[in-house]
C-alpha cells in the first residue's frame, strides 16, 4: 500500500565538522522512513545528503567553523531536502558540476560528489554566492509499495 | 570504521568495515599507506564486503591507491558484493582501471 504523508518538515544545525556527517545522513534517512522507501532509496537519500554536507564541510568552510543546516520536507511520496552552508560559495556552479572536478586534488577528492547527487535523486538544483554561501536542494519521489517489484 | 590486515603471498589485504565517508577516509588512507609502505608489497586487495556505506570519498580513496600501487608497479584489485557499493564504483568508472572479484581467492588469482 503506498504510504502518503500530508506534509511534515524537520531542521537540522550542527557545526561544520566531519564527525557530523554520518550524524547528518543518519537523521535524514530516518525522517525520510516515514515514506516507507526501500533499502536502496534509503542508501540513495544517505549518499546524496553525505556528498552535500562533505561539500559544505571541505568547500564551505574549508575546515574553518561555520554552521550547516539540513532542512527537509516530505509532501506526498516525495522528499525535499536543501543542505546550506555560509561559506565562501562556488564561482562557478556549472564547473564544478562537472564529473571529475574537483578544486581539492591533493585531498584525493574524486570530483563525483554532485554526479552522485544527481544520479541519486531526482532533482538537483545548486545555488551559489561568493562568500555568501551555497544551498543544494534535492528532491526524490519514494516509489509506492505497489509499484514495487 | 575498522580495518583488518592480511598477508597472502605478495598481496597485502585489506579488510574495511563499517562506514567509509570523508570522515573516516583520511585517517584511513594514512593506515593503509603506512602499512602498504612498511611491508613492502606491491599489490593490495581492498575488501570492501562489509562496508555499510560508502560515498564518493571511498572513490577518491580508492583512486589513490590505485596510483599509488601503480608506482610501485604493482596492482590493486577490489572484493565487493554489494549492489550499492558496485553501483558507486560502476559509475565512477573505477570498473575501466580496478579489477572487481566477489571473493579474496578470485582477486588472488587474478
Amino acid at each position: 500500500m503506498e504510504k502518503s504523508i500530508d506534509k511534515n518538515y524537520m531542521k537540522l544545525e550542527f557545526l561544520s565538522k566531519s564527525s557530523n556527517e554520518s550524524f547528518a545522513r543518519v537523521v535524514v534517512a530516518a525522517f525520510a522512513s516515514q515514506l516507507d522507501p526501500t533499502i536502496e532509496e534509503i542508501s540513495d537519500i544517505k549518499t546524496a545528503v553525505s556528498e552535500a554536507v562533505t561539500n559544505a564541510i571541505i568547500h564551505g568552510y574549508e575546515y574553518g567553523e561555520g554552521m550547516v543546516v539540513v532542512e527537509a520536507k516530505l509532501e506526498g511520496n516525495r522528499i525535499e531536502i536543501t543542505i546550506e552552508d555560509f561559506g565562501r560559495g562556488i564561482e562557478d556552479v556549472q564547473k564544478a558540476m562537472e564529473p571529475f572536478y574537483t578544486s581539492k586534488p591533493d585531498l584525493e577528492r574524486s570530483g563525483m560528489g554532485f554526479t552522485v547527487m544527481e544520479t541519486f535523486m531526482d532533482e538537483l538544483v545548486v545555488e551559489s554566492e561568493l562568500n555568501k554561501g551555497t544551498k543544494v536542494k534535492m528532491i526524490k519521489e519514494i516509489k509506492s509499495q505497489s509499484n514495487r517489484e | 570504521m575498522q580495518m583488518d590486515y592480511d598477508i597472502v603471498d605478495d598481496y597485502l589485504i585489506v579488510k574495511l568495515s563499517g562506514e567509509l565517508d570523508h570522515h573516516t577516509s583520511e585517517s584511513l588512507r594514512r593506515k593503509i599507506d603506512r602499512y602498504y609502505s612498511s611491508k613492502n608489497l606491491s599489490n593490495l586487495i581492498l575488501d570492501l564486503r562489509d562496508l555499510k556505506f560508502m560515498d564518493s570519498s571511498g572513490i577518491g580513496l580508492i583512486m589513490g591507491r590505485y596510483k599509488m600501487c601503480k608506482d610501485k608497479k604493482g596492482n590493486i584489485s577490489i572484493v565487493s558484493t554489494s549492489p550499492y557499493i558496485n553501483r558507486m564504483l560502476k559509475m565512477s568508472g573505477i570498473y575501466q582501471i580496478v579489477d572487481v572479484f566477489s571473493d579474496i581467492d578470485e582477486a588472488i588469482k587474478g
